[in-house]
């Protein structure tokens, strides 16, 4: 079927043999002007990434893409200007789903080299599917005296009810404000009436739709910014600006897996991760996988595989002390994960292995909290 | 008033909700609930986003003048869909067949592929800040020689509680959406195709009835005039009036511009300013209550901002509307003071300052800060320029008010409010779709072919036709029951008791049916269904209801109690012979409590009568 507008506005399908051609559609109409921006303002790098933040829809395929820069935000959201003087870095304009660890690299090496040119704050626009991996990995690669802020949408920016102006006005105020980590800025909570700021490495996407999917998981939220007035107010526990120095760590090892456990999972599963340099498994509970897995597991760690279990519950400690299974899987060689998220844990176990060639070390490092990734005590219930 | 020397073109659209069992684009059910039955709300702003054009839609940009935060009452029966939380379902295809059915009715040709579209509505009433709407069939006919356009297929707004709070329980209720070609010429044709369109409408048994479930929008213009589309008139009996009001309006606006060229009237933009102080110790609790007070000269002005266009509307009355969408409650002009607490003294102040002479007038606006006063008396100069201007008549959108009289909303849309639904796949319309849509017989002849099969009277047959109640009827007639007396119940009966303040919605379907066949079956007389239906809706069940009121009654019985009474009344009987019969009904009636039919009564009372009177000779 062919793609008919009318003169209404509506469009209807019309079958292409009922078509004549008459002309070439003249050309779209010329991309808005750059935004006007005040340089006394602190200096923001936005490095856009893609994703529904900033999708349009593609006529093409009828449905929606990423199709935008860094300076189409400004213009659709004015009221950026009145908060910070921006550089826009375009690095990827792809929906998150199709993030890998390259771009990962990528995109650390980009911010770090912002921060380095003077940038007081960063906001990454980032697909929300993927975009707590992408704020773990670089949560590990970069130690930041800056705010570097991810922010997405999650309901298309096309639309005037879009979360996207309220998450990037209140990503703008926390990259202005005195943090000094990395975090995600999305909705509190379905009103339009404040944004948390979520750790890097503790924040989960929880819900397919709604804006207010993103949760600090463990822990409470860094802090939050009110709207429409953007003060930032953060928790004691936040990483102030200025008190890391500015490094990048930007090794990555790939071949590092996450499986989910379930009842019934054939051993022979595992034989596929045979030569990977590490595995996170998302258990059951407390840290388990069935009993059947474990000689497989023990195959994996002995031939030098970094097993690490982490639990499928989202919320708790992992403890492998407890039952005879957990004690087989420490015994097996599997290491435990804490209180990591599994996602996290995967791109931590990532980072360790790009950059820890010790075996010894790296299983010690699987255990400390590097990037507030894990916690020494479970200060909160689900 | 000669309507054809007028110009006068019109055209309507009617909007329908449709009696699906779920929502357009969602699962929830299609039920209005009671405001106080929310079980939760939220609050979002909307904001006017860039088309794919690149342009803001007009409309959407008037109402973004001010930023406004938005709360919705969320009910037990909405869901993640009506929050703008959740992709929207595919088409609940059961509303698209209803308004394939409505379509064929029109004759109207189906679009070979549905595009679901996006329509920009940032007035609040659209939680996603669009409505969703479809293109479903264009080119019907219409039975006295018009056309309709097209007829869409969209989702129902959220219905507004009170300013800027609005309840979700109507979001996304399917609603079809026909509009005429503008094929008509006098108010009355207006109303006639409305009623007409409305009748086909509910001849599908598949729409919503009640106030507010069918809405009529009109498209008016006349000669010199300009395309002016009037929302939501939901009565009928209006809509010829609202046609008359507003050819009246285009014309005085007219008549008004040539009057102000005469009078080499202008607008003195240069004298706009902040008159704050000239009001610091007035008694006008409005200006009192105000941050900043602007003002602006409109030279050559004087008694025309204060004259009537439309019943209760001025050219004042416009003004003030365009600079409401600043925020402000309204303006103040010369023509109108003193009044609202401004004294004369205060009048003569603001004139003198102002500088104005005679034929001048003044505009004061009031607002809670100079941007928002500044805002409003750009709105004033915007809109004094368009009366002055050569079109002078604006294209609008304006709302009824209740008189019939209108009042301004915002511009007409342009095409630039209008973008795909990329979350919903579009839906093919085959021809086997279409070949296999039944057209249901009109309300109209079903009326006649009721008149003439069951001889009952034409405008009854036509109100049992389009009654809600017509599958019951049917079913009361296939099982024995008399035409006359099912339509009478239905009609009558249940109608009085209604608004006596019977429950009558408590009376089942079976109950109904059961009570009429016992009064066939002359186990009850006619005259007792009212008590019976009452008893029934009070939670009798009918053979409860029949032993309470209408316990049986042999003809034995009653000519038992038939003699009591005629012994018991002797000297009446003899007094006024045959003609006892008529007052004594009533008391035999109360007697047998509705045992027995009035006929068999009235026949066993007048032989017992003439026995009594034939002894008495």
């Amino acid at each position: 079927m062919a793609v008919v507008k009318l003169d209404s506005g509506y469009n209807i399908g019309v079958p292409q043999a009922a078509c004549t051609f008459v002309e070439h559609a003249a050309p779209s109409p010329a991309k808005p002007a750059a935004a006007a921006q005040d340089t006394k303002l602190p200096a923001l790098s936005i490095v856009s990434t893609g994703g529904t933040i900033a999708s349009r829809i593609d006529y093409r395929t009828g449905s929606v893409t990423s199709q935008f820069d860094a300076n189409d935000i400004l213009v659709a959201i004015p009221e950026l200007a009145e908060i910070a003087h921006y550089r826009a870095i375009p690095l990827a304009t792809i929906l998150s789903e199709n993030m890998t660890p390259v771009i990962w690299q990528e995109l650390a090496r980009a911010v770090h080299d912002e921060i380095k040119g003077g940038a007081k704050g960063i906001i990454v626009t980032h697909g929300t599917d993927t975009m707590a991996y992408s704020a773990a990995a670089l949560s590990f690669m970069i130690d930041t005296p800056v705010p570097i802020v991810f922010v997405g949408s999650q309901r298309s920016a096309d639309r005037p009810s879009s979360d996207n102006a309220m998450n990037a006005v209140c990503a703008a105020a926390a990259a202005t404000s005195d943090l000094g980590e990395v975090a995600v800025v999305m909705h509190d909570s379905t009103n339009d009436d404040r944004c948390a700021i979520h750790r890097g490495t503790r924040v989960r996407k929880m819900h397919t739709s709604r804006r207010d999917a993103f949760r600090s998981l463990g822990t409470e939220p860094l802090g939050y910014v009110a709207y429409p007035s953007r003060a930032v107010t953060l928790a004691p526990e936040a990483v102030r600006r200025g008190t890391a120095k500015l490094a990048l760590h930007d090794k990555l090892e790939p071949h590092c897996a996450l499986i989910q456990f379930f009842p019934g999972m054939l051993p022979d599963i595992l034989k596929a991760y045979a030569g990977y340099k590490g595995l996170i498994i998302a258990g059951t509970g407390l840290g388990h996988t069935s009993t059947a897995l474990i000689p497989g597991l023990r195959k994996l760690t002995e031939d030098g595989t970094l097993v690490v279990m982490t639990s499928q519950c989202m919320h708790g400690r992992v403890c492998d002390r407890v039952y005879d299974t957990g004690r087989d899987l420490l015994a097996a060689g599997v290491v435990e994960g804490g209180d990591m998220l599994p996602e996290a844990a995967l791109v931590k176990l990532m980072w360790v292995l790009g950059n820890e060639k010790n075996p010894e070390k790296a299983r010690g490092m699987m255990q400390e909290s590097l990037k507030g990734e894990c916690t020494r005590r479970s200060a909160h219930g689900l | 008033m000669d309507y054809k020397k007028a110009g006068l073109v019109a055209g309507i659209e009617i909007h329908q909700q449709l009696d699906t069992a779920e929502k357009l684009f969602c699962h929830c059910p299609t039920a209005i609930r009671e405001n106080t039955e929310h079980s939760g709300e939220f609050s979002r702003f909307l904001r006017a986003t860039v088309s794919e054009m690149g342009e803001i839609d007009r409309a959407a940009k008037e109402e973004m003048k001010q930023d406004r935060l938005f709360h919705y009452y969320t009910y037990d029966t909405t869901c993640l869909v009506e929050n703008d939380e959740e992709p929207p379902a595919p088409m609940n295809d059961e509303a698209l067949d209803v308004c394939l059915t409505i379509g064929k009715m029109f004759n109207m040709t189906p679009v070979p592929q549905v595009h679901i579209m996006r329509k920009l509505v940032i007035d609040g009433s659209n939680t996603s800040g669009f409505q969703r709407t479809a293109l479903i069939a264009f080119n019907g006919d219409l039975p006295n020689g018009g056309k309709i356009e097209t007829i869409c297929l969209e989702e129902e707004a959220a219905q507004r509680v009170k300013d800027e709070v609005f309840s979700l329980d109507r979001l996304g209720i399917p609603l079809v959406e026909i509009t005429t070609t503008p094929c008509m010429h006098t108010p009355e044709d207006v109303q006639k195709t409305a009623e007409y369109i409305g009748m086909v409408l509910r001849s599908t048994g598949k729409v919503k009835r009640g106030i507010g479930t069918i809405r009529q929008d009109v498209n008016i213009s006349i000669a010199a005039g300009a395309r002016v589309e009037i929302k939501g008139v939901q009565e009928l009996d209006l809509i010829a009036e609202v046609v008359r009001r507003e050819v009246q309006r285009q014309q005085n606006l007219l008549t008004l511009r040539d009057e102000l060229k005469s009078r080499g009237a202008s607008i003195a933009k240069e004298s706009a300013t902040d008159i704050t102080a000239l009001f610091k110790e007035t008694k006008s609790t409005v200006l009192k209550k105000a941050k900043k007070i602007h003002a602006i000269l409109l030279p050559g002005f004087a008694g025309l901002v204060g004259r009537e266009i439309q019943p209760e509307r001025r050219l004042g009355s416009e003004m003030s509307d365009y600079a409401k969408k600043c925020g402000v409650g309204g303006i103040f002009h010369t023509d109108e003071l003193p009044a609202y607490g401004v004294t004369a003294e205060e009048v003569t102040l603001l004139r003198t300052h102002m500088k104005a002479q005679p034929a001048d007038c003044v505009i004061i606006v009031s607002g809670v800060s100079e941007k928002q006063a500044a805002c409003a008396i750009n709105q004033v100069i915007v809109r004094a320029q368009i009366a002055m201007s050569d079109k002078p008549v604006p294209e609008e959108t304006r709302k009824m008010l209740e008189s019939g009289s209108t009042a301004y909303m915002r511009p007409l849309p342009g095409a630039a409010r209008m973008y795909p639904e990329t979350d919903v796949l579009p839906v093919e319309i085959d021809d086997a779709r279409w070949a296999a849509v039944t057209i249901p017989e009109l309300l109209t002849a079903r009326a006649d072919r009721y008149a003439k099969e069951y001889a009952i009277d034409r405008p009854y047959a036509l109100q049992l036709a389009g009654s809600e109640k017509l599958p019951l009827f049917e079913r009361a007639v296939k099982d024995g029951i008399k035409p006359k007396l099912a339509a009478f119940s239905i009609l009558s009966t249940l109608t009085e008791l209604r608004r006596d303040g019977v429950d009558t919605k408590k009376i089942r379907d079976d109950a109904f049916l059961a009570t009429l066949q016992a009064v066939e079956n002359g186990q009850a007389a006619k005259e007792a269904i009212p008590d019976l239906f009452r008893s029934i809706a009070e939670g009798s069940s009918v053979a409860d209801a029949m032993n309470k009121l209408a316990p049986s009654v042999s003809r034995e019985e009653l000519e038992t109690i038939v003699r009591k009474i005629l012994t018991d009344r002797a000297d009446f009987i003899a007094q006024k012979g045959k003609a006892a019969l008529g007052p004594l009904m009533g008391v035999v009636m109360a007697e047998v409590r509705g045992s027995v039919d009035g006929k068999l009564v009235s026949e066993v009372l007048r032989k017992e009568i003439e026995i009594v009177l034939d002894k008495g000779v």
